[in-house]
């Protein structure tokens, strides 16, 4: 229970990344990065490919990993709705049926110092569409 | 010498520390993050409750009996600050807000009216921020040059790069921390300050964590320069102090402007008030202040020599048992260190082992240390940290590594 956040899905996540790096070419980098820990993740948006370089903590690689994968073929729209969900995921542990993977982070809600861990990934998304870049490879916005 | 058992009744004192019976996520307290701000006796929570319930009035001004005893009470700890420090005069000693605000005091004050733009500051890469971004700031209101002095891997002053850094004359002041917060090693200050001098420069010390690990005689050292803060000493937050040599002071201008640090006023003109209330501008930290001499009163009554004998054998205990932990790396290896201890973990971040640990109810520390190039120096984004004190028992380094052997497990 005390280690609960750390499951199976979030560990495996973090060590065996399947959308990490970055990609020879892209359309948009979006970027962000907390400076009270020196966490920086960099989120890459290529046609319908979403990828990400995270250099930080197992919460950080797990979130841009299950993030990547729940954002990919998304219009602007359905991630803007996306990203408010999970926000209400990680802040009130209430685990929402749309989010699928995403559940896995629903325990941080009991580590509130670690919330930013698990926002940041959404933050360098945002940055990136703001930026002008698409996660779906028709709709732009 | 090896010790081997404890120095200090530490079961003993652990119960004028309140909070340290506490549970947290239903286990047992166990405090590793001293470094950061350690924890209060009840002598200095009922120092603080006394002051407000039966002695309170503004200090220096009211011609009543309130404001004369907590004057006198005030006062009277500037007297315990130059006894801990042997200071040469109990005038030699500021009230600030923390060591932070002592460094920026002398950067702003000093700074700007003896250092003259081309002369040069020095400073150390395993500096905390605080003795580095206000000789940033100098440098670029002023003209000042900054120079970092190069570390050893062990974390050690490196020497040669000392020597290339005062060659050509023009560093004229030395400013350094006395207990790297993050590698935990001691600098020689002794060495150093003669070193400086000899080189026609003064030298500042940060003792924000030396302070509380060994006992400091500032006229030893022949320092010109030395901060410390209250909270990192057992005592209360808001209340830090300057020490510095008379004559330094005495030619030194305001930092701040107010209340209690004139000697008169007129709206063409105000004289200064003498050294130290010169550099005390309005209303003091006077409850955290007289809080701050009963953590003296307690610390001294323990003794430093005792103090230092315990927290060494903490470290050696803590420096064996860590070093056993598979995938585990601890920083630095200096020959004179304290009890403050870095390390980092294969396949784990710092941040997932603080929480993880935290979960057990141990506290340490995560992140950069509030030095971020020393991070870049060492090649790592952060690190863990235990950092013990007076309180610290080996049992609490054992707990340690056992969370930190199911941490490796998780990881694994």
């Amino acid at each position: 229970m005390s280690e609960a956040l750390y499951q199976s899905i979030v560990l495996d996540r973090s060590r065996h990344p399947h959308h990490a790096g970055r990609p020879a070419v892209f359309d948009v980098e979006g970027k962000s990065e907390n400076r009270m820990c020196g966490d920086m993740v960099s989120v890459f948006l290529s046609g319908a490919d979403v990828r990400h370089e995270a250099d930080g903590c197992a919460i950080l690689v797990a979130s841009a990993e299950l993030m990547c994968e729940a954002a990919t073929g998304k219009t602007d729209g359905e991630i803007a709705i996306l990203s408010d969900r999970f926000e209400h995921l990680v802040k009130t542990g209430q685990e929402n049926p749309e989010l699928g993977d995403l559940n896995a982070l629903a325990g941080i809600a009991q580590y509130p110092s670690r919330l930013r861990c698990a926002t940041l990934p959404w933050s360098a998304l945002r940055d990136a569409i703001a930026k002008g870049g698409s996660a779906g490879d028709t709709a732009n916005g | 010498m090896s010790i081997t058992l404890p120095a200090l009744d530490v079961h003993g004192f652990r119960q004028d520390f309140p909070i340290l019976s506490q549970k947290v996520h239903g286990k047992p307290f166990v405090f590793l993050d001293s470094g950061a701000s350690a924890q209060k006796p009840k002598q200095v929570i009922e120092a603080m409750r006394f002051v407000m319930e039966e002695q309170y009035a503004n200090v220096h001004r009211g011609l009543h009996y309130m404001s004369e005893k907590a004057s006198d009470a005030y006062e009277n700890v500037r007297d315990k600050v130059a006894e801990l420090l042997n200071a040469a005069s109990r005038e030699e000693i500021v009230f600030t807000r923390n060591a932070t605000e002592s460094i920026n005091l002398v950067a702003y004050s000093w700074g700007r009216t003896v250092l003259k733009p081309g002369d040069a500051v020095a400073v150390s890469e395993m500096e905390h921020h605080a003795n580095l971004v206000p000789w940033q700031m100098l440098r670029d209101a002023h003209g000042t040059e900054l120079r970092i002095i190069k570390i050893t891997d062990s974390g050690e002053l490196n020497w040669n790069s000392l020597e290339d850094v005062f060659a050509d004359g023009k560093v004229k002041l030395l400013a350094l921390t006395h207990m790297s917060n993050v590698l935990g090693s001691y600098t020689p200050v002794e060495r150093l300050a003669k070193f400086a001098h000899e080189h026609g420069a003064k030298i500042l010390l940060d003792g924000a964590q030396a302070i509380v690990h060994r006992a400091v005689d500032v006229q030893a050292i022949d320092a010109d320069f030395y901060v410390f803060s209250g909270h990192k000493l057992y005592g209360p937050t808001g209340v830090g102090v300057l020490y510095a040599k008379a004559e330094i002071l005495g030619a030194m201008p305001p930092f701040m402007g107010g209340g209690d640090m004139i000697a008169s006023v007129s709206y063409e003109k105000s004289v200064w008030a003498k050294p130290p209330h010169r550099f005390e501008a309005g209303t003091p930290a006077i409850i955290e202040t007289i809080g701050l001499g009963a953590a003296i009163d307690y610390v001294r009554a323990i003794g430093f020599d005792a103090i230092a004998a315990h927290e060494q054998y903490l470290t050696e205990h803590a420096l064996a048992t860590l070093s056993r932990i598979e995938g585990l790396r601890i920083l630095g290896s200096a020959q004179d260190r304290g009890g403050v201890i870095s390390f980092v973990m294969k396949d784990a971040h710092a941040h997932d082992i603080a929480t993880l640990l935290d979960r057990q109810g141990i506290a340490v520390r995560a992140g950069h240390h509030c030095a971020e190039p020393l991070m870049g120096r060492l090649g790592v984004s952060s690190t863990a940290r235990a950092t013990f004190g007076l309180y610290t028992l080996p049992e609490e380094i054992d707990a340690l590594a056992t969370g930190l052997e199911r941490v490796r497990k998780i990881f694994a």
